[in-house]
């Protein structure tokens, strides 16, 4: 088991390398940077000379490889180096808006996990029934509807019933939960609902599909009850497959996030992703788009590590 | 491209297949209207459009739905159904060319990866992981960053990079799934043994046993390259003003007025979420026709 882990772990190294050096490289192949941008944005004439001075304040001066062996180095140590636009460690930008993030995105998990799994059987069991239909109909609709269109149907659905907007500064739940959930509890709900659809099918497929195995025949034969039929043999297994997407779908939250926190002006992960990439922050998305990279790797791990736990059949050794 | 127009023998029916899916798939045959309809309205929006979507009227700045202007009108007094109906013009040319060129280059090194197998498979495949780290809309962010803004011709080919790119790995990885069966064919060894090269083998003789799939993959991306597109523009990433695009609608003062002028916000989403269900709901039918044990 731990050397297992141990082994993915080490097979990580390349696939995270490989991101590292696509992401730098794919930055700086077109010309363009920060200080463009920074210096625009001041107005009045900008000289070559300030241009220079900037560039070479930022290190941006040096060969390719100079900047990238330095990023390197820093990156094993975990040094993420400072923001080009705040000129603040990008670690502490991170930081500040991790936890705001993380919220949303296990709330809407939760949401999204405890909906589906009920959601998902019923349409399985009544299969072809409205029941079905009905889950089918909400299901293509969380795939198609953007989740920031959604939240503004949210926004205005509050506005229209009760002539109130969830409030705009964040609170830690653990100072007020009261005022960090009903600021929440909106984004949670906007992103949740694809992630509900997802899972919801999922469920429901791999349930039809385990309930036409022999073993849930053998169950109803020996007289099991049906509930414990379903709950028992067919859900147990059902669920398998759907763990792996619920863990790709967590991961993938932050897509939903990036946009939808644009929505609720969350000063979260996503909307630091977004300005970073309008003000060609290249520190900033390059130690954004690693900690993405990695957190999907971990997710991955974790989601193949739960399966040993669910499904006695799977030994890593 | 010739594999997009090559029929697959498997849905040579008597009826001619356009009637048999039309016959199979209702709920598939609904969605093909409603994509022809959009395509018409993005083909012919300078016909079908009451109103210049660019004109500026401040005399109906924020007019709500009326026999005039059936959606209203914006900020600029610019009217919302002319908009919406450039926009799908927008919205189809991205969806279509970007998912084009992402699942055709992932089609094409998916059956090469398959094809040649050992190292090249390896190291194919090592690279799209790389590029299935990330979620489809941060990937194409990254890209935005990377490209800085270039239009060509009134399309912005930064914006179709951007999106075709993500889709890439991940046609790459089901395309490959299905060469491999391909792969161990008689009439590859056959053809092989015949001496004819690589690229004839690939293009000639894989390539359009994997059509299914691959136009399966390329409908269900329309949808998504869709969607993408309206995040970006929604995220001032994308189409800047201003060109008429269902996410730039809704992006920027369209939330200022979420009291005065909801419709400002209603059609748009609603736009962006007709066509993505329809391309998601018809590339459904067309996996349930074409190739019923395929799973995406």
């Amino acid at each position: 088991m731990l050397r297992y882990v141990i082994s993915r772990l080490l097979y990580t190294i390349p696939t995270l390398l490989g991101v590292a050096v696509l992401v730098f490289f794919m930055l700086r192949v077109v010309p363009g940077d920060v200080v463009e941008v920074k210096l625009r944005g001041d107005g009045g004439t900008v000289t070559q000379e300030m241009v220079d001075n900037e560039r070479k304040r930022l290190g941006l001066d040096k060969p390719l490889m100079v900047q990238f062996g330095e990023w390197m180095v820093g990156v094993v140590t975990l040094n993420f180096g400072n923001s080009m636009w705040t000129e603040r460690p990008v670690m502490e930008e991170i930081r500040l808006r991790l936890e705001l993030s993380l919220q949303v995105a296990i709330m809407a998990t939760i949401i999204a996990v405890f909906i589906a799994i009920p959601l998902g059987t019923m349409a399985a069991l009544f299969r072809d029934t409205w029941i079905d239909y009905a889950t089918r109909i909400i299901t293509i609709g969380g795939l198609s509807i953007p989740s920031f269109w959604f939240g503004m149907l949210i926004m205005l659905s509050l506005l229209a019933f009760f002539n109130w907007l969830p409030p705009i500064t964040f609170t830690p739940i653990y100072v007020d939960p009261v005022a960090n959930l009903t600021q929440l509890i909106w984004p949670a709900l906007a992103v949740g609902y694809r992630y509900c659809a997802v899972v919801a099918r999922m469920i429901r497929s791999s349930l039809l599909e385990v309930l036409n195995e022999d073993y849930i025949r053998t169950a109803r034969a020996k007289g099991v009850y049906e509930k414990l039929v379903i709950s028992r043999h067919a859900l147990r297994n059902a669920l398998l497959p759907a763990i792996t997407v619920i863990g790709l779908e967590f991961t993938f939250l932050i897509g939903g996030l990036v946009v939808t926190e644009q929505v609720f002006n969350l000063n979260g992960i996503g909307q630091l992703f977004v300005q970073s990439v309008s003000r060609n922050d290249f520190t900033m998305i390059q130690g954004m788009v690693m900690l993405i990279a990695a957190f999907y790797v971990f997710v991955n791990l974790a989601v193949d590590l739960l399966y040993a736990v669910f499904d006695p059949r799977i030994r890593y050794t | 491209m010739t594999i997009a127009l090559e029929t697959p023998t498997v849905i040579r029916k008597p009826r001619g297949p356009v009637i048999e899916f039309c016959r199979q798939q209702p709920l598939g045959a609904v969605s093909f209207v409603i994509i022809c309809v959009m395509m018409f309205a993005g083909v012919f929006s300078g016909l079908v459009a009451p109103y210049d979507p660019l004109a500026i009227d401040f005399a109906a700045i924020l007019s709500p739905p009326s026999w005039e202007h059936w959606c209203g009108t914006d900020a600029y007094g610019r009217d919302i159904c002319s908009r919406l109906i450039y926009g799908s013009r927008t919205a189809l040319v991205i969806g279509f060319t970007s998912s084009f060129i992402g699942s055709s280059l992932g089609a094409i090194l998916g059956i090469a990866s398959a094809y040649f197998g050992g190292r090249i498979d390896n190291v194919i495949q090592r690279i799209m992981d790389i590029l299935l780290a990330f979620p489809l809309i941060v990937l194409a962010l990254v890209v935005v960053a990377a490209l800085r803004k270039f239009v060509l011709g009134g399309v912005d080919v930064n914006l179709i990079f951007a999106i075709a790119i993500p889709i890439v790995p991940r046609v790459a990885r089901v395309v490959r799934a299905a060469a491999l069966g391909v792969r161990v064919m008689p009439y590859v060894d056959a053809a092989r043994a015949a001496g004819y090269s690589d690229s004839r083998i690939i293009f000639r003789h894989m390539a359009p046993n994997v059509v299914a799939p691959y136009l399966i993959m390329l409908t269900a991306f329309i949808a998504q390259a869709i969607l993408a597109e309206a995040s970006l523009s929604f995220l001032g990433l994308g189409v800047t003003e201003p060109t008429a695009a269902w996410g730039l609608m809704l992006s920027g003062n369209a939330a200022d007025f979420y009291r005065e002028a909801p419709w400002m916000i209603l059609f748009p989403g609603a736009m962006i979420s007709l066509a993505v269900f329809a391309f998601n709901l018809f590339g459904d039918s067309l996996r349930d026709f074409l190739d019923p044990r395929f799973k995406v």
